[in-house]
Formats: structure tokens, sequence, C-alpha cells
């Protein structure tokens, strides 16, 4: 019996696991220091001359405030919400529901999910140099709403097919049957059965996907031009938002405008947030009911949330 | 695998609509709507996936139609030139095989494409082991009260517009690395072939390290909530039993849990590459817009994506269009090389989900 309990390697080891461990939380602190050290420079930058009125007021080549850009975001993203909340929609009910498997493997790999996750994986920059050859210059609508619109919308459409996709797949067979025990027809099972239970996570696909679309910067650029007030056509008037204030003015050699940029990436920061906050509650407020209703299995400690999709967008994860 | 889809043949949509004799014209209208309705649906939705794609084939053949004069001028030059200028500015312009080009009008995208593959690869370096022990700590140490923050932090970064990283960048993140960061490192970087490229001078933060870091952290969240769903994926009893045995917690990662969900992490990382090869705001912002390689790798430099988005103005003066065909070129260059790059992820995923699992064969 030589040196079974404390001899050099067991010290080793135990030393080996310890430095694994340390180097496991080093790990997440200096991914977790940059992220705080980002949300609350972003913050403190802008709050220590933050001016209420900077909501309300409009740009002028002086300074002013940031109404119509902020204006500008919302009004992207409502047509965003409206043309590619539509058609990813009807895309990912198409992908769960109606295309057919593959027929060797019975995976669901066909060429339009092949090609949508192409399109998920497109640069933006690429897309918005399109939309200005394409719908700037070749259709002479000029830098406009419509144009910017347009590029957004085929930009999150890959995406919210993917989730609504995703979550109607996660609606239990046994709903689609019962549906049709009852003598529903397919359509109308799809309609009040299928598609209403798996309304929560289509929904936080939709406000993820607004929280990308808000947060764009370099296809605006070429499709949608800049101003400082909002215009009233669709076409042939640039239009304002916010993230070309925080790309363009930080480095501007009046200070009026440092400031405007550092308030533009606090107001972008604060609508992200909010959506992925309403994304959460709509997750946990569902889920809180689907548990007590229909004693489903219960969430497992740590299991990822539905926001875990914003940060992949379209990876399979491989069943083991 | 069951039937995933809902679809189970045609049940008629009003059972007893032959019983009610006439029916009035709403109700017509509603039956109409009622027995078309599954055709409605499908066709919609059918519509809806095949719209996208009509547009990705759209705006893929715009690009090569837009781009092929410059391709029949800069030749394979395009590819391996270093030599970028526009020209004469001033009228003289000549033809070669037909295009109009300014005189002396030279692209080589060389340093350009070198930026894009460097920034990437530093990112990923970065990013991998980083989102790898990240994750080790979030699913396999820490209790779900403090996971879950955490975890939930990682998504906020996801969610933040690459524009205000991009500033934070320039304005915070970059000088400091360039004053207590850099200069550590690059005073003890030895001068042997590859490390000596880590050499003095550091700059001033705008720059080709800083770009990469910054695009580190803007695919730590693809990577990090990839694996951290991966590990929880694999199941306890074969990590239980490996501990069993007397394995360190290291053993356990490196022969149980990272060989089971290798594949996947592949996937995202090839993922994440896309992305970083494809992000254009926040390198346009911190990486300096120079088009060189830079001389070491702390200086100014550029990629393809923020190349594209800093010259389109200077490119519009040139009356021949010819330096717009030539970011035509740029963009399909970036679009064969992100499409690439996601197939691969594609096919790593699917080759090796379907051979199963790695360590005794699940």
């Amino acid at each position: 019996m030589t040196s079974l309990a404390a001899g050099p390697s067991t010290r080793r080891r135990r030393v080996s696991t310890l430095a694994w461990r340390g180097l496991t939380y080093l790990a997440l602190v200096l991914i977790m220091a940059p992220a705080a050290w980002l949300l609350i420079g972003v913050l403190g930058r802008a709050w220590s001359h933050w001016k209420w009125s900077v909501l309300w007021t409009q740009l002028t080549p002086e300074g002013g405030g940031l109404r119509d850009q902020i204006l500008g975001t919302l009004i992207l993203m409502v047509g965003v919400f409206i043309i590619a909340g539509t058609i990813g929609v009807l895309a990912g009910i198409h992908l769960a529901e109606f295309a057919l498997p593959h027929k060797a493997s019975g995976k669901l790999s066909g060429p339009l999910r092949t090609a949508s996750d192409i399109l998920s994986g497109f640069p933006s920059i690429v897309l918005g140099y399109v939309g200005y050859v394409a719908l700037v210059v070749g259709l002479h609508w000029g830098f406009s709403l419509l144009s910017a619109l347009i590029i957004l919308s085929i930009m999150v459409i890959p995406y919210i097919a993917k989730t609504t996709e995703n979550s109607l797949r996660q609606v239990p067979t046994g709903y689609r049957e019962g549906a049709e025990a009852l003598g529903m027809s397919a359509a109308y099972g799809l309609r009040k059965v299928v598609l209403k239970s798996a309304l929560p996570g289509i929904v936080t696909g939709l406000l993820l996907a607004l929280a990308i679309a808000c947060g764009e910067t370099a296809p605006l650029i070429y499709t949608a031009g800049f101003s400082n007030t909002l215009p009233h056509q669709l076409t042939h008037a640039q239009f304002p938002y916010l993230t070309y204030v925080v790309f363009q003015y930080y480095n501007d050699p009046s200070v009026q405008k440092h400031y405007l940029s550092y308030d533009a990436a606090l107001i972008l920061v604060v609508i992200v947030l909010l959506l992925l906050v309403a994304s959460r509650i709509v997750v946990s407020r569902t889920q809180r009911h689907s548990e007590s209703a229909r004693g489903t299995q219960r969430r497992r400690p740590g299991r990822p949330g539905p926001t875990a999709a914003l940060a992949e967008p379209n990876l399979e994860v491989p069943t083991v | 695998m069951t039937s995933v889809g809902g679809v189970a043949g045609r049940v008629p949509a009003t059972p007893h609509a032959e019983s009610m004799g006439k029916p009035s014209a709403p109700r017509r209208v509603l039956d109409f709507f009622r027995r078309n309705e599954e055709h409605a649906w499908r066709g919609s939705a059918w519509i809806a996936v095949v719209l996208p794609l009509a547009a990705l084939a759209f705006a893929v053949s715009v690009l090569a139609v837009k781009a092929w004069p410059a391709v029949r001028v800069n030749g394979w030059y395009f590819l391996y030139g270093r030599n970028w200028t526009y020209g004469s500015g001033y009228g003289a312009v000549v033809h070669t095989d037909g295009v109009a080009h300014p005189m002396g009008a030279q692209f080589g995208a060389w340093a350009i494409i070198w930026g894009t593959i460097a920034s990437s690869l530093i990112a990923i370096v970065i990013a991998v082991p980083l989102s790898i022990g990240a994750a080790f700590a979030l699913t396999e140490r820490l209790p779900g009260w403090i996971s879950r923050p955490l975890g939930f932090t990682i998504e906020i970064l996801a969610g933040i517009p690459s524009v205000v990283i991009g500033l934070w960048g320039i304005l915070t993140f970059g000088p400091w690395l360039a004053h207590h960061v850099y200069p550590i490192i690059a005073d003890h970087m030895p001068d042997v072939p590859v490390l000596q490229y880590f050499r003095n001078p550091v700059g001033g933060g705008e720059g080709l390290m800083s770009a990469g870091i910054v695009l580190a952290l803007m695919i730590v969240p693809i990577i990090a909530s990839t694996t951290r769903d991966l590990f929880q994926q694999v199941p306890p009893l074969p990590k239980e039993g490996a501990s069993a045995l007397g394995m360190t917690d290291w053993e356990v990662a490196n022969k149980v849990t990272l060989p089971w969900v290798r594949s996947g992490i592949i996937g995202a990382t090839v993922l994440g590459l896309g992305r970083a090869l494809g992000e254009t705001i926040a390198v346009a912002m911190i990486g300096g817009a120079v088009l060189h390689i830079p001389p070491t790798a702390y200086l100014p430099f550029t990629t393809v994506a923020a190349t594209i988005l800093t010259q389109l103005d200077g490119a519009l003066t040139d009356g021949t269009g010819f330096a717009v065909a030539t970011l035509a070129e740029l963009a399909l260059v970036l679009a064969v090389i992100s499409v690439g790059v996601n197939l691969l992820a594609r096919l790593i995923i699917n080759r090796t989900s379907r051979t199963g699992a790695p360590v005794g064969g699940a």
C-alpha cells in the first residue's frame, strides 16, 4: 500500500481539477466583464448630460433632439413587423406543416430550408448593396423608407420563419390528432389549435426579429439614406433612424453631436432591452399557464430561455 | 421519428352544409372560404417561403450582372493584387475589353480579403475557448439562480446593436486595450516568424486586434448559448459514471462531455465565423479603414464588408461606374465566402449528427 492516499499523482489531479474550474470561471468573467462594461459604459456616457427634451425636439444642424429619428426607427420596426412578420410566419408554417420530410433519411432538409438558412447567414451589407443597386438606383426610388423596409424585411424573414417553424414543431402531435379526431379540417385545426398553442413562440421570434431590425445600420445607410426630419412619402425621400446618428455623429467636430450619438446609443439599448424583457414575459407567462393547466414537464433549472435563439439564428441542434 | 407534419387528409370542413337547403349569400361566401381554407393556407405559405428565396436569387444575379465588367477587367489580380487606386479622376478614360474605366484604375483586393480573414480568425481563436469555458461554468458548476441571470446577460449581448458595440469599442474599449493590454503583449512577444507580427508598435486602439476582440465579443453569444444548450443535452449518467471512476472534472469534460457535443460546437463556431466575416459597422468604426495589410497586428486595416460601406462615396465619384462595379465584385466575394461557410456548417452538423454519439454509442 504505497502512497495510494496522497501521492504526487493525487495532488496533481486535485490541482488539475482546481485549475480547470478556475479556467472556466475565468472564461465566464472574461465574457461578463466586457458585457457589463459595455452596458454601463453606454449608460454612463449618455447619463452625464442626458436631457429628456432629446425625446421630443427635432434634430437641427446644430444639435437639437432625436424625435424624428426615434419615430423613424419605430416606423421601420412596425413596417418590418407587418411585412416580415406576415411572410416569415407563413414561411415557417410552410416549413413545419406543409413541406414534406426528406424521403430517404426522414430528415427535414429540403432545398427550401437550405436556401432559407443561406439567406439568414447572408451578410447584411451585401443585401444593402443589392437594395442600393436594384431599388434606390434601378427603380429610381431614391434613398427611401420603402427600399429600407424591403431590405430589412428580407433580412429578418428567415429568422422569423425559423423561430415559427421551431415553435410549431414543439406543438405535441396529440393536439393535431385530437383536432383531427374532433372532425376539424386540417386548416381549421391549424388555425384554431396548432397556431394558437405555438403563438407564444412565434411572438417571441417576432420580438427578437424586431430587436435585430432596429439595430441594423449598414444596409440602412445604403437604402434609407438619412435626414433630419421625418418625410411624408414612401419613396424619393431620405428617412431618419437612430443607428445612423450613433455611427456618424460620434466623431463630429461638434460636442453637441457627440452627445446626440451617445443618447441615440442609449435609446437603442433601451429599445432592445424592452423587446428582450417582453419576450421573456411572454414565455414565462405562457409557461406558468401551461404548467398549471396541463401539467406538462417542469422547466429544468438553468434551461435556456427563448432568447437563446437570438444568439443562435439557424443552427439545428443535432440529436445525439 | 414520428410524423411531424400535421396535415392528415382532407376532412370536409362543413359536414352539414348539404342538409341546409339553399344557403344565404354570406353563408355561401363563408362556406366557400371554409372549403378552400386549406388551399389558401397552403398557397400563401408556399408563396411566403418562395418569395424571400426569389429575393436571394435576385440579389445574387444583380450582384453578378453588376460585377461582371469589373470581373473581366480586374481578372485574377483582384484576388491577389495589393494595389487599390481609383485612377485619374480628370477625364482620361480608357477601355479594356470594351469596359470603360479611368486611366490608372487598379483594384487588387488582397489586403481587404486578408483583413477579413485575419480579423475573423482572431475573433474565433478568442471566442471559442471563452465560450466553451463559460458554458461549462454555467451548466456544470453554478446553481440556477446565478447562471440564469448570467445567461440572460449573454443573450442581451447578442441583442445589442453592433453600432453601439462599435461606439463603445472605438471610444472606450480600444483605447483602454492600447494603453493597458497591448503594450504588455507586444513587449513580451518573442521575435520569431509568426509571433513577431504581434510586437510593437501598438497604435492607438483602432485596428486589426481591437476589431478582432470586439468581433469575438459579438460572436461569443452565438457560440456560448449553443454550447450551453448542447451541454444540457448530454445525459448525466455518463458524466457521473466517469466521475465515479475517478476522473477529474477536466477529464470528464475532455473525454465525455466535449466529444459528445463536438459536432454541434463546430457547427456553432462556423456560424459565428460567418457572422464575423459579414459584420460591417463595428469593424468600419474600430478597424480604421486603411486599405493595406497593417505592419503589426494592432494597426488600422479593413475588411470586405467595411470597405463596401466606407468606399461607396468614393466609388460614386468615378464617372465611368467602374468603381461601383468593383464594389459589386467585392460584395460578390463576400457573398461567396459567407454562403460557403454557412453550407460548411450545415454539412458538419448534418453529417456528424447522423453518425450518432461518439462515446459509447448512446
